[in-house]
This record gives C-alpha cells, sequence and structure tokens, in this order.
C-alpha cells in the first residue's frame, strides 16, 4: 500500500513545488531552496520504490479511469525506475547548477523557468511510472508543453523560430503519427497495458505490424529520428541546464524510453523478430547513428555539435531496440543511463565556458583549458563516456549492444558501432584538444587583439550587456595566460558529480545490469 | 407534482421569462429575471437528464391530449443532452452579458437583448423536446428570428449585413424544413415523429418521401453550416456581440446538428436514410472538405473571432463525419463532439469578448503581447485552444479518440489520417495567436491595457474548467452519448 503512496508523490510533489516557486517568484532565495527540497524529496520517494523493484515487485496505483477500460494508471518496472531515478536524481544536481548558471547569466524570468522545470520533471517521471501506453501519451503531451516555454525562454525571435520547430514536429509526430498508432493498438487489442511479451501478437495481421512500428517509431518524436530529429538542435537556444537535463535527459531520454517501452511491453521482442518488422528500423537507426555524427563533425557551436551528438546516441538506443535481443534490449536500456550521466556532463561544461568566457563556439576555445581547467577535464570524461571507452559507463552499454547484434545476425551494426565511436572521438576530442593545446602564452599577447573582435562577434547567443565582460576577459587572458577563471563553484561542483557519475556506472554496472535483466524474461 | 411537468417547463420558464424582461424593464429586474429563467431551466434540464438516464424516455402529453392529435414532447437521452448543453451555456453566458460591452452598448434597452436571448432560449430547447415535426419547425424559427437580432446587435455596421445574409440562408433552410414536414404529412398524415418513422415503412418510399429527405438534409445543411452551406455564419458570428458568438457558436449549430440526426436516424429511419439512399457518402466528403477548407482559411484570418468561425465550420465537419459512419463508435463521437466542441467554442468566444472589452478589438495584431497585460484571460485562451486541438486531458481529446477509433473500426485508414492531418491545422490557427499574444511586443497604445474584469473571466475560466473536467471524468457525456447513438441506431 505505502508504495502506491510514493508513486503519487512522486509525480505529485514536483506540482506542488510549481505552485510553491510561483508563490515564492518575488523572493528567488526561497525559490530556490524551494527547488532544491522539492527535487531531494522527489528523488528520495523514487529511492523509497527501489529495494521493492529489485525484490521482484511492481507497485501499481490506479488514479482513475477516463473512458471504459482506459485509465490513468502507473506501474514501477526496472526500466521505468531506471529512467525514474535517474531523471530525479540528475533534477537534483541540474537544480544547484541552474542557480549557478541562472544568476551567472542574469537570466530574466527565473520563476517561470523554474516552474516549468518542476512540471517537466513531474511528467518525465509520470512517463516513466506509466502502467500503459495512454497515461504515458498524456504524460508526454505534458512534457511538449512544459518544456515549450522553457525553449523560448529568452523570447527572442530565435528562440520564437525554435520554439515553433520544436512544437511544430513534437506535436505534429505525436497528435499525427503516435495516437493513431495507439487507437489502432487499442481498437486491435482490446488493452493499453504494458505487458512483458506484448499485446499484439495474434491481434494484428503480421504485414500490418511494420506500419504500425512506423506509426510508433515516427510518432514518438522525442526520439529524433532522422529526419524528425530538427526539433533538438532548435531546442539548444534554451538556457544551457535545460539543454542539460531536459534535451539531454528527460525529454529525449523519454522518447527513447517510450521506444523501448513499446517494444518490449506492446509489440513484444519475440513478436517483432518473428515478423522481421524492425529491419527497416536498424537501418534508419543505423543511419541516423552515422549521418547524426556526421553533422555534428561541421557544427562550430558547441551546443550545436551536443546536440547533434545526442541525436546519434539516442539512435544507439532506438537501434537496440529493433535488434530486439536480450542483450541489446538491455544493453540499450542501460545506455539510457550512461549517455544521461555523459552528456549532462558535457552540457554542464557547456554552459560552465558560457557563462564564465561567454564562449559558444569551438574555434574561439583556444587555450580555455588552461583556464578552466577543472570544466576540461570533466569534458574529457564526459566523452569518453560518450564514446564508449573504458573505465567509463558508455563501454557497457555499447558493449551489449553490440552483443545483441552480434545475437541477431546483424554484424553490419557491429561495423556501425564502430565506425560511431571513431566519429564520436573525431568530433569531442577535439573540444578537450583546442582548450589545452591551442596557442598560448607567447601567442596570447597577439591573439588577444583580434581575439576580442572575434569573440564579440561569435556571442550573438548572449545579451548586450555582455559586451563589456567579454573585453574585460579578453584583457584578463592577454594579462595571465594561464590564470584560472573557472565558472561559480554551483556549476563546477554539479559537473564533477555527473563526471564522477560516469565512472561509477562503469564499475557497479553489474549492478545495473541485474536490475534491467528481468525487462527480457 | 412539479416533476412531471418537467418538460414542458424547460420551454416555458424562458418563454414567460421574455415578456417579463420586457415588462420590468430596468436593467437590473431584466438581468434577475433572464439569469433566474436560464438557471431555472438548466436545472430543470439537469433533473430531465437524470431522469432519462435512470428510467429511459420521458413523454409528456402538451395540454393532456394524445399524441396523434395533441403535441408530444418527447426526451431521451439525446434530447436531454442537447438540453444540458444549450441551457448550461445559457447559464453562463446570461451573468457574463450584464458587464460585457453588449450592454452597455444598447443602453437603457437591455431588456431588449434578454427578451431576445430567452426567446432564443427557449426556441432552441423547444427544438429538443418536442417530438412533433412542425412543432420543431416553430421552435427553430424562433429562436433563428430571435438570433438574426442578436447578431444584428453588433457594434460594427456589418454586423446588419451578417444579420441580414444569415437570416436569408436562414430562411431559405427553414423553407425547405417546412416543405419537407409538409411532404412527410402528405404522405403519412401525421405529424408526430414517432408515429412518422412508424407509418413510413407503410407508406413505402416513394418519390414524395425521397424529396422530403432531399429537402429537409439540404434545409438543415443550410442551417447547421455545413460547407459549403456555411457562407452565412463566419460573418454571422465575427460581427455578432462576443456573447452572442459564445452563445450561437456553442448551441444554435448543435441544435440543427441534432435535427440531422433525429431525421435520418429516428424520423427517416437508418435503413432508408442510409440502405436505400447513398447518404453516408456524400456527407463523408462533404465532412472531410468542412474539416480541411475553412481550416486552412482559419490560419490566414486576421481577426479571431473569424477564425473561431471558421473552425467551427470545421468543427460541424466532425460531427457529421461521425454520423457519416453510421456506426455506433461513430455517433457517439458525433454525440460526444456535439457536447463538447459546445465546451471549447463557448470558452473561446467568452474569452475574445473579454479581449474586446479592454481593447476594442479582436484583431491578432492588436492582440500583440496581451498575455503581459491580461495574463488570466490569455490562460484561459490557451486552456480552450489546447481543447480544441484536441490534447490529451481536455474535452477535445476525447471527441477525437473515439471519431478515429470508429475511422479505424470501420477500416478506413485514410479517414483516420485526415482527421489527424486536420487537427493538426488546428495547431497552426490556434498557436498563431497564442504566438502573437505571449511573443509580440505589445502596440504602443495598448501597453497599459488592465486585466478583464471578474465577471467576465469568471464564466470564461468555468467552461475552461469544464473543459477540463469533461477531459478526465468522461462518464456523464460518453454515457449520454452512448446511450443516445444506440437509442438513435436501434430504432430500427
Amino acid at each position: 500500500m505505502h508504495h502506491q503512496i510514493y508513486i503519487g508523490l512522486a509525480i505529485i510533489l514536483p506540482l506542488l513545488g510549481t505552485v510553491m516557486i510561483w508563490m515564492s517568484g518575488s523572493r528567488p532565495n526561497q525559490r530556490e531552496v524551494v527547488t532544491v527540497i522539492t527535487s531531494g524529496l522527489t528523488f528520495l520517494c523514487v529511492l523509497q520504490l527501489l529495494p521493492e523493484v529489485l525484490a521482484g515487485h511492481q507497485p501499481e496505483l490506479h488514479v482513475t479511469e477516463l473512458l471504459p477500460g482506459l485509465e490513468i494508471s502507473f506501474k514501477v518496472e526496472p526500466l521505468g525506475m531506471l529512467f525514474a531515478l535517474i531523471a530525479s536524481f540528475l533534477w537534483i544536481i541540474t537544480s544547484f547548477y541552474a542557480i549557478g548558471y541562472m544568476r551567472g547569466h542574469h537570466e530574466p524570468n527565473q520563476t517561470r523557468f523554474y516552474m516549468c522545470f518542476a512540471i517537466a520533471i513531474s511528467s518525465a517521471l509520470a512517463i516513466a511510472f506509466s502502467g500503459n501506453m495512454f497515461t504515458l501519451f498524456i504524460a508526454y503531451e505534458v512534457l511538449t508543453l512544459s518544456t515549450y516555454p522553457l525553449v523560448t525562454h529568452s523570447q527572442t525571435d530565435e528562440a520564437r523560430r525554435a520554439g515553433r520547430v520544436y512544437l511544430g514536429i513534437l506535436m505534429s509526430t505525436s497528435i499525427g503519427l503516435l495516437m493513431v498508432g495507439i487507437i489502432w493498438t487499442w481498437a486491435a487489442a482490446g488493452t493499453l497495458d504494458f505487458t512483458p511479451g506484448g499485446i499484439l501478437k495474434g491481434k494484428i495481421d503480421d504485414g500490418l505490424v511494420i506500419v504500425l512500428l512506423f506509426l510508433y517509431m515516427y510518432g514518438i518524436g522525442k526520439a529524433a529520428l532522422m529526419p524528425i530529429h530538427r526539433w533538438l538542435p532548435a531546442a539548444m537556444v534554451a538556457p544551457t541546464p535545460v539543454s542539460a537535463l531536459l534535451h539531454a535527459v528527460a525529454v529525449v531520454k523519454a522518447g527513447v524510453f517510450t521506444v523501448l517501452k513499446v517494444i518490449i511491453y506492446i509489440f513484444g521482442a519475440d513478436f517483432l523478430t518473428e515478423t522481421g518488422a524492425s529491419i527497416w528500423l536498424m537501418y534508419v537507426a543505423g543511419a541516423t547513428v552515422l549521418l547524426a555524427s556526421l553533422v555534428a563533425l561541421t557544427k562550430d557551436n558547441l551546443k550545436a555539435r551536443l546536440a547533434y551528438s545526442t541525436v546519434s546516441q539516442l539512435a544507439y538506443i532506438v537501434l537496440a531496440g529493433a535488434l530486439a535481443t536480450s542483450h541489446s534490449l538491455v544493453g540499450g536500456a542501460m545506455h539510457i543511463a550512461m549517455h544521461a550521466f555523459g552528456k549532462i556532463t558535457l552540457f554542464f561544461c557547456a554552459g560552465a565556458i558560457m557563462v564564465a568566457s561567454h564562449k559558444t563556439e569551438i574555434s574561439q576555445m583556444r587555450g580555455l583549458g588552461w583556464r578552466m581547467p577543472f570544466t576540461f577535464a570533466a569534458f574529457l570524461i564526459g566523452a569518453l563516456s560518450v564514446i564508449g571507452l573504458p573505465p567509463l559507463g558508455g563501454s557497457w552499454s555499447k558493449w551489449y549492444i553490440a552483443l545483441g547484434a552480434a545475437d541477431a545476425d546483424q554484424l553490419v551494426f557491429i561495423a556501425v558501432l564502430m565506425i560511431s565511436s571513431l566519429l564520436n572521438i573525431a568530433y569531442l576530442i577535439p573540444v578537450f584538444a583546442r582548450g589545452f593545446f591551442g596557442p598560448r602564452e607567447e601567442e596570447e599577447a597577439q591573439m588577444a587583439g583580434s581575439h576580442e573582435d572575434h569573440g564579440d562577434h561569435g556571442d550573438h547567443g548572449d545579451h548586450a550587456g555582455d559586451h563589456d565582460t567579454a573585453t574585460h576577459d579578453a584583457h584578463d587572458a592577454s594579462d595571465a595566460g594561464k590564470r584560472i577563471a573557472e565558472a561559480p563553484m554551483l556549476c563546477v561542483v554539479p559537473l564533477w558529480i555527473t563526471a564522477l557519475g560516469c565512472v561509477a556506472l562503469f564499475v557497479y554496472s553489474d549492478w545495473l545490469y541485474a536490475m534491467l535483466s528481468p525487462i527480457v524474461k | 407534482m412539479l416533476r412531471e411537468h418537467l418538460p414542458v417547463l424547460v420551454i416555458i420558464i424562458p418563454l414567460i421569462a421574455a415578456p417579463l424582461c420586457i415588462l420590468f424593464r430596468g436593467r437590473d429586474q431584466a438581468f434577475g429575471i433572464a439569469l433566474l429563467a436560464t438557471w431555472g431551466s438548466f436545472a430543470c434540464s439537469a433533473v430531465i437528464a437524470a431522469k432519462v438516464m435512470a428510467s429511459g424516455t420521458l413523454s409528456y402529453e402538451l395540454g393532456g391530449w394524445p399524441p396523434p392529435i395533441g403535441i408530444e414532447l418527447r426526451i431521451d437521452a439525446l434530447n436531454a443532452l442537447i438540453l444540458l448543453i444549450v441551457s448550461g451555456i445559457g447559464s453562463v453566458v446570461a451573468p457574463y452579458a450584464r458587464n460585457s460591452l453588449l450592454l452597455e452598448y444598447v443602453e437603457d434597452r437591455s431588456y431588449m437583448f434578454y427578451c431576445a436571448f430567452l426567446l432564443c432560449l427557449c426556441g432552441l430547447m423547444g427544438v429538443a423536446v418536442t417530438g412533433d415535426a412542425f412543432n420543431l419547425f416553430v421552435f427553430l424559427e424562433i429562436s433563428s428570428l430571435s438570433s438574426y437580432v442578436l447578431i444584428a446587435l453588433g457594434f460594427d455596421r456589418r454586423a446588419l449585413t451578417a444579420s441580414y445574409q444569415y437570416l436569408i440562408m436562414g430562411t431559405i433552410g427553414a423553407t425547405f424544413i417546412v416543405i419537407s414536414i409538409g411532404l412527410l404529412y402528405q404522405a403519412t398524415g401525421t405529424l408526430n415523429m414517432a408515429d412518422i418513422a412508424q407509418r413510413l415503412p407503410e407508406h413505402g418510399y416513394d418519390r414524395t418521401v425521397i424529396a422530403a429527405f432531399a429537402f429537409l438534409v439540404i434545409g438543415v445543411a443550410l442551417k447547421m453550416a455545413l460547407f459549403p452551406l456555411h457562407q452565412w455564419l463566419p460573418n454571422a458570428y465575427s460581427y455578432a456581440p462576443s456573447t452572442v458568438s459564445a452563445f450561437l457558436a456553442a448551441t444554435a449549430t448543435k441544435v440543427s446538428v441534432y435535427i440531422l440526426l433525429r431525421f435520418l436516424f429516428t424520423v427517416f429511419g437508418v435503413q432508408f436514410s442510409f440502405d436505400i439512399l447513398p447518404t453516408a457518402v456524400p456527407l463523408t466528403i462533404l465532412a472531410i472538405l468542412a474539416m480541411f477548407i475553412p481550416s486552412i482559411v482559419a490560419c490566414f484570418e486576421h481577426n479571431v473571432k473569424k477564425v473561431l468561425a471558421y473552425s467551427s465550420v470545421a468543427q460541424i465537419g466532425y460531427m457529421v463525419l461521425g454520423i457519416g459512419f453510421v456506426t455506433m463508435t461513430g455517433l457517439t463521437a458525433g454525440i460526444l463532439h456535439l457536447f463538447n466542441h459546445a465546451l471549447m467554442k463557448g470558452a473561446l468566444f467568452l474569452v475574445l469578448g473579454a479581449v474586446f472589452y479592454r481593447i476594442g478589438s479582436c484583431n491578432i495584431d492588436r492582440m500583440a503581447g496581451l498575455a503581459r497585460t491580461m495574463p488570466w484571460t490569455m490562460a484561459a485562451f490557451v486552456g480552450g485552444g489546447l481543447s480544441l486541438i484536441g490534447i490529451p486531458m481536455t474535452a477535445g481529446f476525447i471527441s477525437k479518440w473515439y471519431l478515429i477509433q470508429a475511422a479505424i473500426e470501420k477500416g478506413w485508414w485514410h479517414i483516420a489520417v485526415l482527421i489527424v492531418a486536420s487537427s493538426l491545422i488546428a495547431v497552426i490557427y490556434i498557436w498563431r495567436v497564442i504566438e502573437s499574444a505571449y511573443f509580440r511586443e505589445p502596440p504602443e497604445d495598448l501597453q497599459n491595457v488592465k486585466e478583464a474584469p471578474l465577471s467576465l473571466l469568471i464564466p470564461a475560466w468555468i467552461l475552461v474548467f469544464g473543459n477540463v473536467y469533461f477531459g478526465i471524468e468522461t462518464s456523464l457525456p460518453v454515457s449520454m452519448a452512448e446511450l443516445a447513438a444506440r437509442s438513435l441506431l436501434g430504432a430500427n
């Protein structure tokens, strides 16, 4: 009984937090305290459910029946548990980071920012715990709508255009394809409950499985499968904490999480392999992995590069789902966690660089590593984890996905994974390298003059008031090239926590594997 | 004692209250009378609905005359639902009207407005309770004539031409309907709808009956603004005062849809309407055209009231599409949408009334930046807009859900896709307004607009709340719509 309370609390607490953030809008300190406390309590609630799930139980909570047989209900199973843990834990870290970033960056409308953030987390947790496709769909839509004000936070024309792309793609795919798929499933199977082994077997013509799978995979726009990935780079106009938690973790992971849920609990992995309906999806996902990496190579804006990297990494998970073997599914689920920690670290670093030096373009970051060594070191850890090298978490998930590809006799995808790793190296490592191996000391003085102009032109993402600081920084640089000028502590400590998380995930991966393995039984 | 007279009370109350408004004249007296009358008939409707759901169809003999001779009032689930919609919207709109600009505009003749409003209400309720074909026509004309007056009250002189246009089109429609009823009377010798339904098969489906059918469908299509007979509606709704637009958009076309349902399914019967005559195909085609063309037009309109008016034409398309399926789910979807659309369009038009109250315009450019100065008003617009788009947890979603399910059940995939595609167009025209209000700088003369008064906000928010409530707790509309659909289909 008491586990139901925790499910409800985990979803309701952030909403209560939203109201309290709103009420303390005029007192920033109180508002931030509310955010932090809410995130902490929410994580505790989620944590309370963990022993139950590890013991093999699946606590349920039935809220209300919307239409006969169609209810809003929650059920905690390992996959959702994992996603909820990640989202709620990283929310705490991001809250601290956001405080440092938003204040350091003098962002307006911070109350609205924190409110929408809390709603987004609440809906991400509702997605994680949803007991049927219908509940998931509702939470999915709330997540889209609540993140829209975050994407358009700056309210500039650029933000508005990006918001249009964001909302346009996510809404049109979810209403246009996903909803049709869900209603079709409902009409065919008579239920939408997530059931181990799937609900569609024998209920739908084998030939139509491909069509239905298409509706789902392209309906879940948040999984950013090419060519409907455009919303993700567009969303990068948002403040960096949003890009970090929502567009590297909560929103995009909600997408791939839904993909895995649909494949495991709606279609059923065996059913998919029997009908061969997911073969096209493997190729689309494989192509997305490579193409997005190639596009990332061409991006000079750090956040844009990370965004395309995310598109590519999300496609790993879709690929894992499409392979639908027990190794690949567990690997895909693990990759949700691994990539979350790796990518949020990278985004935190991008934000810290922006706060400390107002630099957004990679070409401007020459020698910056000497001034921000902690940030750049953490960047390296995150990058290595995303690339998938030991001793970092990302290596395990890639390993299992590759194993899954071997199980499924789709060896070409092992090659795809390996090429992708090389591409990851090619676009992530130069950022770090430029930070340390760029010209410094003797060249610094002559650099400073040109650097200054360059920096000002490049800073289009910032507001006009930053010009003073940018000039000031450039002078600083010419005075003492190696002087440390890190971002505020509230920015640097969180990014180290997540970086260490990447290491911890490597060490404790067996625990993760044990927790996730029931999903493929 | 009073309870058994409920079916007649719902029409008697506004009918008596209307002249009372003129007798008492004073602004407050007239308001008080109108408020009591609308709330009273809403209470009666609620009791009737409860009775119908509990014990089935109610029949009431007017003046104690048994049906073939006297007029029978006959209320089943469908009628009860229509009664609830009309009187419910009326009850929200009546207090709203008191503080809207409308009453300042008509100055000391506000009793005239209330009189016309009550007559319109009476007519619409009358259509929904009567079981007599000719009586139905009479009530329809009471409501139509009074709505011409209401529309002509608009502040813009174009309201007069809009009303005139509606008058011409509406009268043609009414004439067609009365011709149809005349032909039916000639064929069957009765005006009681249940009787006509019984005698038609014996009489046989000769040319008279087919002509009656054609006249009726065209006449009702005109009244309910089914594409391409919708020309009168966009102007009428956009130049009418917002209060009137809200009331008419939420009720008048719904009652016409009811007439179509009643005649197609009960009077002519499913077999004649859909098996002998190929009605379903043209209805479906027109419905789909209605879902698209007016929606696309709405995307290019600058007057937000006109956007909503075109959207109303599109929404009629959804209802007719549901009817065109001729299945249990399809009919349920159509009837549900009737209910849900009343909620969302009512809410949106009331919001626009509040906007007009403060800035004197509903132009999308004049509404720029309005979310800063009138946050609660624009939040209500977002709420109603989301429901119109069909976001989950709003009423609009429930009707879309049933509609798509109906299409899938019939195996009409292309139609399911079209339903979805057309609702994406709604995203565009609603989002244009939201973007303008939330992202653009307000015009210079509108920097210091105040939030709308509570007397306008509360009614609008009640309907927005209704959209959310009936998006979550769907048992009332769904059970009534299902019961209605069953009885419509089961009649044959």
